[in-house]
């Protein structure tokens, strides 16, 4: 008789309507089954189902006014229509971000035409940014984007391994507990709004990295990128540290990720081979790891690329091709928007959009690149994993 | 004979290593030369006595090392080194913000600067507040989310519960790349969509900069954001549920309704906060479409607003010797906001039953 009761859950699959669980014991409890055969199982329903079927079908006939109750079938216009809009209005939230998209390129290039056909010089190799006058605007966006990509190739080169060397302390180094606080610690930084980064590096990071400039130009001053004539201050080097902490946790939580996703039997299998731990990072998780790290470092690259308030509050704000890293100086294509804005008029602000629209161009292609590399990655993760 | 050579060599199979102490031994005599000779006697002042022990504490391990335990085992302990080194380094601008922002905030932390705008207030007034930028960060963001909560949540079920084929892959990858758009250009789309185009229809011709325009360029960057945390919590909730309700009868959008969203409603929250954490501390898009203000203005839909991101970025620039202090404070209020909110969001998270 217990085995009769154990195999009772066995039979009543979901499937079985409550009506028929009253026949359904019955017969188990009349067949005292010791041995749960699927015969057994298949014929219980076949049997239960027409004798109780009736009843449970004709007592919700008579109240057709109540279309609603959940588990009656509804009629079938109605259900269709909820349905469909509930669909429809769902696809036309999804599509909102592909419009969006398309918004931005469109609008930016529509109001971006007029001061690009009143400017009287090459938009892409002209130094200087002078818009606002009607019938003279010169502009180009040659030394911005020039900045922009020093400023951004600077903070990488100083963020990617320290953000490289988080990512596997968090993820092979420290004890659970311990990664979760640091992780935390990371997260805090991230959180930080870049307003706040850019107060903090004007009012104080300025002074050290001005001391550090200072040695850097004394003693490694015969390299043109730490060479100066105009002394120091508020420099591309003070910007691209600041950029360097901004885009840390977000190169750190990706990267983080993937090594964290790393197949177990790799790791193991270098240490049955005897490999140190710096050994099993080495030939297990970085080969494992690698797409997942560019797409990291181009994710931070497309943040730091970005970037406007903070750099506007650190950079000195020059219209120069220059190397020098440590001198006063340097611009971004965003920078330069928060920083012109305030006193550019109709046409100038038609410029500082036709700047937005190339940077929007470049980030777009960078963000669209590290997704589809992160993307693939996923698809591989998948086969790994079954 | 395989027997004998065991024997033979058993005192060797074990490699030589050193002991526990030795890496602490070698960290303390690095920084006793470094602080105590760099620093003090010879005056090179506590960074370069900090980076002369750290170089120290890393040549000398590696040395050591090398010389006890071979060349592999050397390399091993280089890398944990540097790779202990990267957190510390990491840590040190963190604790370095925190320590400004409380320090210098502090001094201005009073009843007047949540209680008043800077209405009047010249260069060469020391009060002053930020009641106005609180106002309008609070205002602005709050529009925000109701514009983004819907759209975002509508997007997230349309990819995890209908997005069959091709545009679901595009809405899906679009919304990663989204992510990644710089918050100026968002701002500039809202000034040349909204600002420049559509508010003249109904500002006598002139573009109207408002809280408004600043919510909608906040809201295209919490949008993908939303999406992306919703769909990840949608996906977490199993399958059973749907289908259990699927077996009562009961409609897919009934279902996703009455019982997906609210089994995924604790992290769709957390999404949303870590959203509206981001949204709170975004500058540049307010400055350009927000246009700035020194007086208190209620409505988001007419008049210029200022937010508490704007206002740290008005004051940084202000020549006055109060503004600095006016920044700070104003950057305190705005970490502790923007912290509240991911603390809080973490917390709700933990609540949650679905875990990967």
């Amino acid at each position: 008789m217990t085995d009769g009761d154990m195999n009772r859950p066995a039979n009543t699959g979901p499937s079985v309507l409550p009506a028929q669980r009253t026949s359904e014991n019955s017969f188990a409890g009349l067949g005292g089954v010791s041995s749960p055969d699927t015969a057994a199982d298949e014929f219980s329903p076949r049997t239960a189902l027409p004798s109780v079927e009736v009843p449970t079908r004709t007592a919700p006939a008579p109240a057709p006014d109540v279309t609603d109750a959940p588990g009656e079938p509804l009629p079938r216009k109605r259900r269709v229509g909820g349905e469909g809009y509930f669909k429809a209005v769902t696809t036309v939230g999804g599509s909102a971000v592909l419009a969006i998209i398309a918004a931005i390129a469109l609008f930016l290039i529509v109001e971006a035409i007029p001061s690009l056909r009143a400017n009287k010089e090459n938009f892409f190799s002209y130094l200087k940014w002078n818009p606002n006058p009607l019938d003279d605007a010169h502009f180009g966006i040659a030394s911005l984007a020039f900045g922009t990509v020093l400023s951004a190739a600077i903070a990488l080169l100083v963020a990617v391994p320290i953000a490289l060397g988080i990512a596997l302390y968090l993820s092979h180094y420290a004890n659970k507990r311990v990664a979760t606080i640091l992780g935390f610690a990371v997260d805090l930084l991230a959180a930080v709004p870049s307003v706040v980064f850019g107060l903090w590096g004007r009012e104080y990071f300025a002074g050290p990295v001005t001391d550090f400039s200072v040695w850097l130009n004394k003693y490694l001053g015969w390299i043109p990128l730490f060479s100066s004539e105009t002394g120091f201050g508020h420099s591309v080097l003070l910007g691209s540290l600041v950029l360097a902490i901004m885009i840390l946790p977000i190169v750190t939580s990706l990267s983080r990720e993937v090594f964290m996703q790393t197949p177990r039997e790799h790791e193991e299998a270098a240490m049955a081979l005897g490999a140190t731990k710096w050994e099993v990072i080495r030939t297990a998780v970085l080969p494992y790891g690698r797409p997942g790290i560019v797409a990291s470092v181009m994710l931070g690259l497309g943040r730091a690329l970005g970037e406007t308030i903070a750099l506007a509050m650190t950079l000195g704000s020059s219209f120069l091709i220059s190397w020098s890293v440590v001198e006063p100086g340097g611009n971004t294509i965003a920078a330069n928007i928060a920083n012109s804005f305030g006193e550019a008029n109709q046409q100038g602000r038609s410029a500082l959009i036709a700047s937005g629209l190339v940077l929007f161009a470049i980030t777009l292609i960078v963000n669209m690149s590290a997704r589809a590399i992160v993307r693939r990655r996923k698809k591989f993760l998948a086969a790994a994993a079954t | 004979m395989t027997t004998l050579t065991i024997t033979d060599t058993g005192a060797q199979l074990k490699a030589r290593r050193l002991p526990k102490w030795a890496p602490w031994a070698i960290g303390a005599a690095a920084i006793a030369v470094g602080l105590g000779g760099v620093t003090y006697a010879a005056d090179g002042g506590p960074v370069i006595g900090a980076i002369v022990a750290a170089l120290l504490y890393f040549i000398a391990l590696v040395v050591i090392s090398t010389a006890v335990e071979g060349a592999r085992s050397a390399k091993n302990r280089a890398a944990s080194a540097l790779i202990g080194s990267a957190f510390v380094l990491a840590l040190l601008p963190l604790l370095s913000v925190a320590a400004t922002t409380i320090s210098r905030g502090l001094t201005r932390l009073d009843g007047d600067f949540f209680y008043r705008s800077m209405n009047g207030i010249t260069a060469f007034d020391a009060g002053g507040g930020a009641y106005h930028a609180i106002l309008g960060t609070l205002e602005q963001v709050g529009i925000a989310v109701l514009i983004t909560v819907p759209l975002g949540l509508s997007g997230a079920i349309y990819i995890v519960e209908y997005g069959r084929g091709r545009l679901a892959k595009w809405i899906q990858f679009f919304v990663d790349v989204m992510t990644g758009i710089p918050s100026i250009v968002a701002g500039l789309f809202v000034l040349s969509f909204w600002v420049m185009i559509i508010s003249p229809l109904f500002n006598d011709g002139r573009p109207a900069y408002s809280g408004f325009a600043a919510s909608l360029a906040l809201s295209v960057l919490m949008l993908p954001t939303i999406v992306r945390s919703a769909e990840e919590m949608l996906r977490l909730v199993p399958n059973s549920l749907r289908e259990g309700a699927y077996a009562l009868g009961i409609p897919k959008w009934r279902a996703i309704l009455k019982i997906v969203i609210p089994t995924a409603l604790p992290g769709i929250v957390t999404g949303v906060m870590l959203a509206v954490a981001r949204a709170a501390g975004e500058t540049a898009p307010v400055m350009l479409v927000a246009g700035g203000a020194f007086a208190i203005n209620g409505n988001p839909f007419s008049g210029q607003q200022t937010s508490l991101s704007l206002f740290i970025y008005d004051q940084a620039g202000t020549a006055s010797q109060y503004a600095p202090a006016r920044a700070w404070t104003a950057a305190l209020t705005l970490v502790a906001l923007v912290l509240l909110f991911t603390v809080v969001a973490k917390l709700i998270a933990r609540r949650s039953k679905l875990t990967r």
